[in-house]
């Protein structure tokens, strides 16, 4: 019973693409499916594997997506190719690892420009520890400033994988595709597992169908998986009735089961992604096995901020609007939070800054709320002299400074590889974040990886857009959490017209409070428009005030001429300056537009 | 409602000025006779569509109307008499003037026409600030001028002056205050200076190179003005509007009581039965369509609410303000009723205050219109 099935597994090969961004890994994945005719040029988008707008514009993966191919290779005999797309940010490296888990092997694009990017290498690393198959692919070998031999040597000195059967390759030209193909088959293993042992099914992604409820992204390791079996999240302990099993070529298409070495999807009318989290194992309800699959994590969120409706009148609809992309979003936290300044709205928890960004933009543009985000903040462990502990997302609940015993801070190694030029840069910038130095490889002759400690809201402050501008956009970047560490932190707070406005209170660094006070009541004097009355701006720590400027009063604001003829101009006018003010927010009598709250992360103080 | 009064547009002018946006062109070569005709005919079409009534004011302005040759204004004049014939006894027609423009001969044929008004752009009097902001007068122009009005017989003066100008100190406005009272006029116009899109100021002003007065003068210019005038025994009316008791402009009234209005002449603006329009600007276009039809390059009707609003933002530019018991007439609902919170909100930051049945902007109000114009719009409750 279980022999046709060994067969099938014998001939399934399951593979993932590794690249940096523009690398050309949506490109190499399109030659791919045209090349085994899943993807008729006729129904071919642009980059298939980007569905999203978002993910298209930025030219990143959020959501994943897999696909079906199949393939008559050279030796005459007829393959089943899964290729599983990975995310492209760090942002979601536990999604990218537990994508790779459901492969047996990897294909390795690099730039045959660029070379080996930070980005690349912790994926790598990532595909290493899941035991893949990794086959190197060196792309746009067709460009003018190709370089594929110092490629070739940069994936063996850096990564340490023999390079020497790379494929060179032109996704854009079509070179190089059958090439891959036939080594995927012929070096990547066909998946192991026992299709008679009880159900474990990898759980990589889910996505949210507003008919059919939760569709989950699947990968069968052992046994099958098939229409009215009861199945069990082996994390959650949930259970659910399997209405539906299916596979992507590219198309969802029905299936019996699934079984195993089997990539595709399972509808059980589950209601929340939340219940299919990423990672988790999927077993029989009836049979279960005895141990998941190893790997599992619940998710938590690096980065918090506050979201809050510009017009307080769309609390509701933000409200739904987070309930929406929750269903699909099963790394999103949110809970009501209240702010003095800017009423009612939600303390949201992130993945990281890009996950932040992501959402705030499809709430504005999905969802049309304007929005004021709040400054993105880490989670402090505070200590406090009565010996209890708390943990702070919003700098607004931070205790006062006589009842902290002690705060701690979250710590994320980096690494930053950047041509040579650009060390001194690099080191300087991380040196000025409060970074400690760890680790510094030379790459080739002209690369270098810079490895250091930082805390994590240095990172979520300005870092990234610091490191692009410093190193010319050269500088690839990748970081990972490694612990707590005890640090010298105050609460700045930032008063308007004398009243603290707790919505742009921060967390700094005792030496660097002074600095970054005096920047951002600066920005602020630069961001907030006149009042018709004078605005002090003041940083405090505690009571004692470190900055201080003034916005001056506006004195008049009146159009001198009108006549008859002038009214649909002079109306324009007046609707242009209404808009601006509908898009700014009342904190006691001050407007203050919504970049305010984000203007802590505009400042460079430490240029200075 | 018929429209009582009577805009004409005439594009012309011997120089631009550079802070002009107006629809004006050098005069030379123009081929001001045909236009002229063409002016005509639009008045023919205009008064056949919409017959017009009984006329309470007439206002030429430009450009500058009296860039023409006596023998053009006489035509001109014959040609609005017979289109628009039915004149009130008390009738204000008015024509723009530049100094330096206007001399006995084309005084007398102003004079015959029924011309009983002169409105003159005397702008600054520091020489040389007129010559930066591109005017061609000089500052004894602008007497000479006046004079000569008054003995031409047509006393009813006003002039046009400007702050906030390049360069304009306050000790400026304060000449230029000193010297125009001299002149006795009857009605003044104060405007500051707005870089309008298209001017030669604007282009200096993006380079960097306009250097501007600081708020601060400029609204001491403005407030002077508004003592020395009231001290002299004008009132203020308007916003930028100052006359002597009951020698307010007739013909600006309509448009902040948001009356309606013929508007002729290329790049005029109109309001008739509930349609506001505007003409094409170019002149031989002009010309050419009004061989075919009226000149009109596009015209909307004014919807209920945004009638209400144009209403509340002229009328408030009046210091009296508006009357509620007309706002009620004219729209069939209460003022309280369709703009209640905004008017509530701005009567509790002292924007705006209530007199009996009249509603007023506040002194801070006067400083901040825009604020108050703005919180109108789009709050009508219907």
């Amino acid at each position: 019973m279980s022999e046709p099935k060994r067969q099938q597994q014998a001939m399934i090969r399951n593979f993932s693409i590794i690249a940096h961004i523009d690398h050309g890994k949506s490109t190499l994945a399109d030659r791919i499916l045209e090349y085994t005719g899943a993807l008729s040029n006729r129904e071919k988008q642009e980059q298939f594997l980007d569905s999203m707008d978002l993910e298209r514009e930025r030219g990143i993966t959020i959501k994943l997506q897999s696909v079906r191919l199949p393939y008559r290779a050279k030796d005459g005999k007829e393959y089943i190719l899964n290729l599983i797309d990975t995310p492209g940010h760090v942002d979601f490296s536990y999604e990218v690892s537990r994508s790779l888990a459901a492969c047996e092997g990897a294909l390795l694009v690099v730039d045959a420009s660029q070379g080996v990017e930070a980005q690349t290498l912790a994926n790598v690393y990532l595909a290493l520890d899941n035991d893949l198959e990794i086959l190197p692919v060196i792309n746009k070998v067709d460009l003018p400033s190709a370089e594929p031999e110092r490629v070739r040597e940069e994936i063996e000195e850096v990564i340490g994988l023999d390079a020497s059967e790379a494929v060179m390759a032109s996704a854009k030209a079509g070179i190089g595709t059958e090439e891959i193909l036939e080594k995927i088959v012929n070096e990547i293993p066909p998946p192991e597992g026992d299709p008679d042992s009880p159900l474990k099914a990898l759980i990589y992604d889910s996505i949210y169908d507003a008919y059919r409820g939760v569709i989950t992204y699947i990968r069968v390791v052992d046994g099958s998986i098939k229409k009215g079996m009861k199945i069990r999240m082996m994390a959650t302990g949930k259970e659910f009735e399997v209405t539906e099993v299916g596979v992507f070529a590219p198309g969802p298409i029905r299936r019996e089961e699934l079984t195993v070495g089997e990539v595709g999807f399972m509808v059980a009318s589950i209601k929340n992604v939340k219940d299919t989290r990423v990672g988790d194992t999927i077993t029989d309800a009836v049979h279960p096995a005895s141990e998941p699959l190893p790997g599992y994590q619940p998710i938590n969120p690096m980065v918090f901020s506050g979201m809050y409706p510009v017009n307080s009148a769309d609390y509701g609809d933000l409200r739904e609007a987070l309930e929406k992309l929750e269903l699909n979003d099963a790394s999103l936290r949110y809970e009501p939070e209240t702010s003095g300044a800017l009423g009612f709205g939600f303390r949201c928890g992130f993945l990281g800054l890009l996950h932040m960004e992501i959402i705030q933009e499809r709430i504005e543009r999905e969802f049309g709320i304007p929005l004021i985000t709040t400054a993105p903040s880490v989670i402090f462990h505070v200590y406090k002299t009565d010996g209890t502990r708390v943990e702070i997302e919003n700098p607004t609940h931070m205790p006062p400074q006589q009842e902290i015993e002690n705060v701690e801070e979250p710590y994320v190694q980096a690494a930053i590889m950047v041509p040579n030029d650009f060390v001194g840069a690099v080191m300087e910038l991380c040196q000025s974040k409060r970074g400690n130095y760890r680790d510094m490889q030379y790459l080739d002759a002209n690369r270098v990886n810079i490895v250091y400690d930082l805390p994590l809201a240095e990172i979520v402050y300005d870092f990234f857009d610091q490191l692009k501008s410093g190193t010319k956009g050269y500088a690839s970047f990748d970081y990972e959490l490694i612990g707590y560490k005890s640090s010298n932190l105050v609460k700045m707070d930032i008063l308007l017209n004398g009243e603290p406005v707790d919505a742009l209170s921060f967390i700094v660094h005792r030496d660097k409070a002074y600095h970054r006070g005096r920047a951002l009541v600066e920005k602020l004097k630069e961001l907030i428009p006149r009042q018709m009355f004078e605005v002090p701006v003041q940083a405090t720590i505690g009571n004692k005030v470190v900055a201080r400027e003034t916005i001056r009063a506006q004195r008049k604001n009146v159009l001198a001429k009108c006549y008859g003829g002038d009214i649909s101009r002079k109306r324009k006018l007046l609707e242009k300056q209404k808009e601006g003010k509908r898009r700014m927010k009342a904190v006691g009598n001050v407007e203050v537009p919504q970049e305010a709250f984000m203007a802590v992360l505009q400042m460079d103080d430490d240029k200075k | 409602m018929t429209p009582g009064a009577v805009y004409i547009h005439i594009p012309f002018c011997t120089h631009k000025c550079h802070y002009c946006d107006f629809t004006a062109y050098v005069v030379g070569g123009q081929p001001v006779d045909d236009y002229l005709d063409a002016l005509e005919r639009e008045m023919a079409r205009t008064a056949a569509e919409v017959p017009p009534g009984r006329i309470h004011s007439i206002f030429i302005g430009g450009g500058t109307p009296t860039v023409l040759e006596p023998q053009q204004l006489e035509k001109l004049f014959n040609d609005i008499r017979r289109h628009f014939p039915d004149r009130a006894p008390g009738i204000e027609f008015t024509v723009e003037a530049n100094p330096g423009t206007t001399d006995p001969s084309k005084l007398a044929v102003m004079r015959e026409g029924g011309v009983n008004r002169l409105s003159f752009g005397a702008q600054t009097f520091r020489p040389d600030l007129l010559t930066k902001i591109g005017r061609v007068h000089t500052v004894d122009d602008i007497g000479h001028s006046v004079e000569q009005a008054r003995a031409a017989g047509i006393d009813n003066l006003s002039l046009d002056l400007m702050f906030g100008l390049p360069e304009q100190r306050v000790a400026d406005m304060e000449v230029a205050l000193d010297r125009s009272l001299e002149l006795e006029p009857a009605h003044f116009s104060v405007y500051s200076l707005k870089v309008e899109q298209g001017t030669v100021f604007h282009k200096q002003w993006l380079q960097g190179e306009l250097p501007l007065p600081t708020e601060d003068d400029e609204l001491e210019m403005y407030q002077l003005t508004r003592r020395r005038l009231e001290a002299a025994g004008y009132h203020q009316y308007e916003v930028s509007n100052f006359s002597r008791p009951g020698m307010e402009s007739k013909h600006n009234a309509t448009y902040w009581l948001n009356e309606p209005y013929y508007g002729l002449g290329a790049g005029a603006h109109g309001y008739v039965g509930g349609w506001r329009h505007q003409n094409v600007k170019g002149v031989s276009e002009y010309i050419r369509l009004t061989r075919e039809k009226r000149p009109i390059a596009d015209s909307h009707r004014v919807p209920f609410v945004e009638e209400m609003e144009n209403h509340l933002i002229l009328g408030l530019r009046l210091l009296d303000g508006l009357d509620t018991r007309v706002f009620r007439r004219r729209y069939g609902r209460d003022l309280g009723d369709v703009f209640g919170p905004v008017v509530d909100d701005l009567l509790r930051r002292g924007f705006l205050h209530t007199e009996g049945e009249r509603l007023a902007l506040t002194e801070t109000g006067l400083l901040f219109g825009n604020e108050v114009f703005a919180s109108f719009l789009g709050e009508a409750v219907i």
